[in-house]
């Protein structure tokens, strides 16, 4: 039902950064084949050692890491490696978490329970310099950008979805892959990448003050 | 009002007063004492309140109980989830505030308090308290006691040793020795005129610098203890936490996994439940209660995956509390997660609730077989039956509509709208 992975010429060189041996095994054995893991990391600094090191197309990259967590990471390895792409791979879904990562830089978000193959058809889209939002994600996305956000006042276009992103980030939530959006839209999928893309550029670009109240707003509730 | 604990030990066990952790004005003596006899807090207030214009008899019973009466082991809600606990004793979170009475609280013991007050004043004024000479020094002593014995509450010294600023408490208790230092020196000084005043504030001054040397080393030490206790003892029920649970849910699902390892499905689900209580225990506070929409489908999709061991990941975005028409909107929801988790064979079930400003909308998606909707006579007659009973007519009977799109192999998606106006409806009654 999903689409098969689209044929790579070389196979992806990945990075896996998780503070847990035993699910590092795992990962490796469920995505070895598909995609080239060639470095493993277990804390911060081994992670941007291994990354500047190996210089991967994608690096899967944890959330709670020893040493100041993922986005220490990207922030670390994007002062040398601006065009590093990461794609968070995390057993947490608290929106702190998820949007933080992708705050930080990360090009997308899964949760651990994804399984093998849709994990390496989302390292093949980050890898092709696209996003990658689960539906939990998409899910935050339009949480964040209704209601309290609803009202920016620094940057209108900025801090607003357009009704087509909107749409599209609707139907991820859904369950829906990005062919079937496609579909649904009546779209290609290039143009459903297109949407995707520009919605994590809003995300990690919208005013900070905004999400962040909106972050906190959530705690309460 | 009886020990039920003890009755069915079949012994009597003595019933304890102790005075609450939190939620108290001054030493938490009145709400102890009210909740050991039952009566409303007001009324104990009142009574030392009484009390004390007989002599201060009030205040002296307060300060003895004070003393007297140990804090309340079991303050802790027994609901709050272990993770939620064993982070609140070890600081890392703040205890939920003291409830809807916390605001009447203080503004009813002030109103007490400058009762008392004026009545106090008026005996004088009628001759029957102590001299005028005596009150203000008393009044002022009193103060000045309070704020050490506030400072020597046992509650207060874990915070007090363990607080780096540990200035303010030097402070407060500096202060409150001076108070009553100062009424020494004013009582003397009226008695005996001013030139007594500077011999009596140095006598004082040594007495209270050899008091402080006697006995500072002595509550300094104590102190120490106390809080190394406090703490290796939260430490210890914290780690007793930990093990209990991992012993009634991990322990005994690995146990479990070992012994059906063969069977994937079952392998599958067991594990999914368990990180599914595992994380509710850590965090459970997070999660909506089952009167929200969140919550409920939350909820119903635990329920299906522990019945038929497909996993359901349920994204919502806003939240509203249920009315009768909401309840129906999940049970619509619920009907649907079901059928897909019986009839598509689908790996995975997405679940997404969407509160908008115009309609609420709950949409269920497999990708598994799928069917015909418009297909009659065929093998699924009877499950087409039951969602047209139990999702369409249901969601209808409501005012809301139910669309149900599926094509063979493409899956199944139910499409579940209710206006908004509905599930707001009786929010305010």
């Amino acid at each position: 039902m999903t689409t098969p992975a689209r044929p790579r010429q070389p196979e992806l060189r990945v990075v896996l950064v998780d503070d847990h041996a035993l699910f590092r095994t795992g990962v490796r054995a469920e995505i070895d084949g598909s995609v080239d893991v060639v470095g493993e990391a277990e804390d911060v600094d081994s992670a941007v050692a291994s990354i500047v090191e190996h210089r991967p197309d994608v690096v899967l990259l944890d959330v709670h890491l020893p040493g100041g967590g993922g986005t220490q990471v990207i922030a670390k390895v994007h002062r040398t490696l601006p065009e590093m792409r990461f794609l968070a791979l995390s057993v947490s879904d608290a929106a702190e978490d998820v949007i933080g990562v992708i705050r930080a830089g990360a090009r997308g978000y899964v949760t651990k329970s994804i399984a093998g193959k849709e994990l390496v058809e989302a390292i093949g889209r980050v890898a092709d310099g696209d996003a990658v939002f689960s539906p939990r994600l998409a899910g935050f996305v339009l949480d964040a950008f209704a209601g309290t956000i609803e009202v920016a006042q620094v940057d209108e276009d900025l801090d607003r979805l357009t009704e087509r992103e909107r749409e599209v980030m609707r139907l991820i939530a859904r369950g829906y892959a990005y062919k079937e959006v496609a579909k649904e839209l009546f779209i290609s999928i290039k143009t459903v990448e297109t949407h995707v893309s520009s919605v994590l550029r809003k995300l990690q670009l919208s005013s900070r003050h905004e999400l962040t109240r909106w972050a906190s707003d959530r705690r309460l509730i | 009002m009886t020990s039920t604990a003890a009755d069915a030990a079949g012994g009597y066990e003595y019933r304890r007063a102790y005075r609450p952790a939190d939620s108290r004005m001054i030493g938490g003596v009145a709400e102890g004492l009210a909740a050991h006899f039952g009566v409303n807090v007001f009324w104990v207030r009142l009574a030392f309140v009484v009390a004390t214009w007989f002599n201060g008899v009030g205040i002296l019973a307060y300060g003895l109980l004070w003393w007297l009466l140990p804090i309340d082991p079991d303050t802790e809600d027994p609901d709050t989830p272990a993770g939620i606990r064993a982070a609140t004793r070890r600081g890392l979170r703040t205890p939920s505030g003291r409830g809807p009475q916390a605001l009447s609280d203080p503004v009813q013991t002030i109103a007490l308090l400058a009762l008392g007050l004026g009545v106090l004043l008026l005996t004088q004024a009628v001759g029957w308290g102590l001299g005028t000479s005596a009150l203000i020094p008393v009044l002022v002593a009193v103060v000045g006691v309070a704020l050490v014995w506030r400072q020597v509450d046992q509650t207060r010294w874990n915070r007090w040793v363990t607080q780096p600023t540990g200035w303010a408490a030097v402070a407060r208790l500096s202060l409150g020795l001076a108070l009553v230092s100062a009424a020494v020196i004013f009582a003397v000084g009226q008695r005996s005129g001013m030139d007594a005043l500077l011999d009596v504030s140095a006598v004082l001054l040594i007495a209270v610098i050899g008091i402080a040397l006697l006995v500072g080393p002595w509550i300094y030490r104590l102190t120490r203890e106390l809080g190394a206790e406090r703490t290796e003892r939260a430490r210890t029920q914290e780690r007793a936490d930990v093990a209990a649970h991992l012993h009634d849910s991990v322990l005994q699902t690995l146990a479990i996994l070992q012994k059906n390892s063969d069977n994937p499905r079952m392998v599958a689900t067991l594990a999914r439940r368990q990180e599914r209580e595992l994380r509710e225990w850590l965090y459970g506070s997070r999660r909506p209660p089952e009167t929200t929409l969140r919550g409920a489908l939350d909820a119903a999709a635990s329920q299906v995956e522990d019945d038929h061991g497909v996993p359901v990941e349920v994204v919502g975005v806003g939240d509203l509390a249920l009315n009768p028409h909401g309840e129906a909107l999940v049970r619509a929801a619920g009907e649907a997660i079901v059928n897909a988790a019986k009839h598509s064979g689908a790996e995975a079930i997405d679940v997404y609730a969407e509160v908008g400003g115009d309609d609420v909308a709950v949409f269920v998606r497999d990708r598994g077989a799928g069917f015909d909707p418009d297909g009659v006579g065929t093998s699924e007659a009877g499950t087409k039956m039951g969602i047209r009973e139990s999702i369409v007519a249901r969601m209808e009977r409501h005012g809301g509509t139910a669309e149900i799109r599926s094509a063979p192999g493409d899956g199944t998606e139910v499409r579940l709208s209710m206006p908004r106006h509905r599930l707001d409806e009786g929010e305010e009654s």
